[in-house]
């Protein structure tokens, strides 16, 4: 087992959770001192660019470069908020990391305000997270306390107030905007855009949206520097760590941190213990219910936001799902789709009526009763629904699809031929 | 006697937060809850008492409250269990495990046990994808669940206890 350097879980212990005092004894909100005395809010910005961090939430924007579309010299109201919805499937890395170290969270949002000179913050997390969300109200209690928030944050004059809001469990929420109408009060919908968040978000005002993970690896950029962060990756594009949650058929399925760019097999070997059961790899999902599977030709593939690309897949959350060679694809894709078509808000057609047709066409397939036209037909459902939803919900739900056709289209003959799922018992 | 919507304490404590906000809006999802954890769901008249709180209509209460899967408009059991059924519980056997509560409390999905012990809930991913497979009764989670397991689960829950 490679040697590598934890950052975002190196303070975290079974069952424990770090708060003010120890987090500091572990060089917390140095970082942010360093910031607020030596560092002036651009240099802050020009950091984060400079060190490659990309989106953790799933997308994986370059963080630096959403920052520098936002209007951090306009006065006025202004707001960050974290978006800690993590609802996707296979994806539970924030919750890892609110459980066991709050305050990296709450000092990442704080170098973050300071860096685009936002005097107002939110913490959005979702309804099953009562313990993070918990550890979150005491982290922000005790930095309050400890004057690293509210006014005049270490006598720097920066001032910034940070709240949490809990939500009530729909996974449309984790699209930004929908958030932002979600934390309003609004029926969550996703919003159209332009305009985006950063002109008009949250209440009309200036607002960047970021994941948890992200925003804690900002302190760490900070102390560290922006080559230090990019050189922990072992991809030459790759920049940091990241939070990989193993699931599925492993015969452990934990959450570790680990340099961005270790290949899909030494994740699955190494740590997540090989396939159970002594069975064979079959597929995974690498990130997420909305990525395109990958298959054992992929093994050798480094997790990174590239090589993901080149192989007809995404990074997205780093949530990976594996599935031994008794899964029956057509059912995981089933179950996937399944979800999408639940979760949608409805506001627009390709998702609303398309996402349900897709259900009925695989599940028509997986019972034995489909034929040759319905794969023409998902096909179809596939290339109308692709990019023509209102927001990323319906696209990420044909990912898995496109590649079920792509990858298993044998399997979905054989389905069609036999009359009967040939994986069934 | 019936439990209150909300504490006049809890009332209180709402009321003054109003005040304090430029949008009290955004506190509909917290009143919604807090009515919730008090009486157990929210009643038409909660929709009206949270519509009032903030200077909202009914309506528009009631188009956030049946939004979210986890706000109940209607009565549900002393427990609400949350079963996930999502790929990653899906892979190693929710659909059994789902089969196993049903025949344990003689109800399908979305129905309540006649002593009003418990309701059974599909759900989406819980975050607990390492634990898989899992559910949530209240806020307390279960993995790694097995049909032993959930026995001695429900037998603790009905009493109180800790399985």
């Amino acid at each position: 087992m490679k040697k590598h350097t934890l950052l975002l879980f190196k303070n975290r212990r079974p069952g424990e959770c770090v708060f003010l005092e120890e987090y500091r004894r572990q060089g917390g909100y140095t970082a942010l001192a360093k910031a607020l005395k030596q560092m002036d809010p651009a240099a802050v910005r020009d950091a984060v660019k400079a060190s490659g961090l990309r989106g953790r939430g799933g997308a994986g924007f370059p963080t630096g470069v959403k920052w520098s579309f936002f209007p951090s010299e306009q006065p006025g109201q202004k707001y960050l908020v974290c978006n800690g919805d993590e609802m996707e499937p296979g994806t539970y890395k924030d919750r890892q990391l609110l459980e066991a170290d709050p305050h990296q969270l709450v000092e990442g949002m704080i170098l973050a305000a300071y860096a685009m000179q936002i005097p107002t913050g939110f913490i959005f997390i979702r309804y099953a997270y009562r313990q993070a969300m918990h550890n979150l109200e005491r982290a922000i209690a005790e930095a309050a306390q400890a004057g690293l928030l509210g006014q005049n944050i270490l006598g720097s004059g920066f001032s910034f107030d940070l709240h949490v809001h809990g939500s009530a469990g729909r996974y449309i929420l984790g699209e930004e905007t929908a958030l932002l109408n979600g934390l309003e009060g609004k029926r969550a919908n996703p919003r159209s855009k332009p305009p985006f968040p950063a002109v008009r978000g949250l209440f009309d005002k200036p607002t960047t949206v970021n994941n948890v993970e992200t925003l804690a690896n900002i302190p760490h950029i900070i102390q560290g520097g922006a080559d230090w962060f990019a050189g922990l990756a072992y991809t030459e594009k790759g920049a940091g760590t990241k939070l990989y949650g193993l699931s599925g058929h492993l015969e452990r399925t934990e959450c570790h941190e680990l340099p961005i760019g270790i290949t899909l097999g030494d994740l699955i070997t190494e740590y997540g213990g090989g396939v159970w059961k002594g069975r064979a790899f079959k597929a995974c999902l690498p990130g997420g219910a909305s990525t395109p599977f990958l298959t054992a030709e992929h093994l050798a593939v480094p997790l990174d936001y590239e090589a993901l690309e080149q192989v007809g897949s995404r990074l997205g959350t780093g949530g990976v799902t594996v599935f031994d060679d008794h899964t029956c694809m057509v059912a995981a894709t089933l179950n996937l789709n399944r979800f999408f078509a639940r979760e949608s808000c409805g506001w627009c057609t390709p998702c609303r009526d398309g996402l349900p047709m897709v259900s009925w066409l695989l599940e028509k397939i997986e019972k034995g009763q489909g034929n040759m036209d319905d794969l023409d037909m998902l096909r179809g459902q596939v290339r109308n629904i692709n990019g023509r939803s209102f927001c990323a919900l319906a696209t990420g739900a044909m990912g898995p699809v496109e590649s079920l056709l792509r990858l298993f289209e044998e399997e979905l003959v054989d389905h069609i031929r036999r009359g009967r799922c040939p994986l069934a018992n | 006697m019936a439990p209150e919507l909300l504490s006049p304490q809890k009332l209180e404590e709402f009321r003054k937060r109003v005040t304090r906000l430029e949008h009290p809006r955004e506190l509909v999802i917290d009143v919604l809850r807090a009515i919730q954890e008090e009486y157990g769901w929210v009643p038409d008249e909660g929709v009206v008492l949270t519509a009032s709180l903030l200077g909202l209509s009914p309506l528009q209460v009631e188009e956030i409250a049946t939004f979210y899967d986890k706000i109940f408009r209607q009565p549900v059991g002393r427990r609400v269990i949350h079963v996930c059924d999502s790929i990653c519980c899906w892979s190693r056997g929710s659909e059994g495990i789902v089969r196993h509560l049903q025949d344990r409390l003689g109800i399908a999905l979305g129905e309540t046990t006649a002593d009003g012990a418990f309701t059974l809930l599909p759900t989406c991913c819980l975050g607990a994808c390492g634990q898989a497979p899992a559910m949530m009764i209240g806020f307390t989670l279960y993995g790694h669940l097995d049909a032993q397991k959930i026995d001695a689960i429900l037998a603790a829950e009905r009493t109180g206890g800790t399985p």
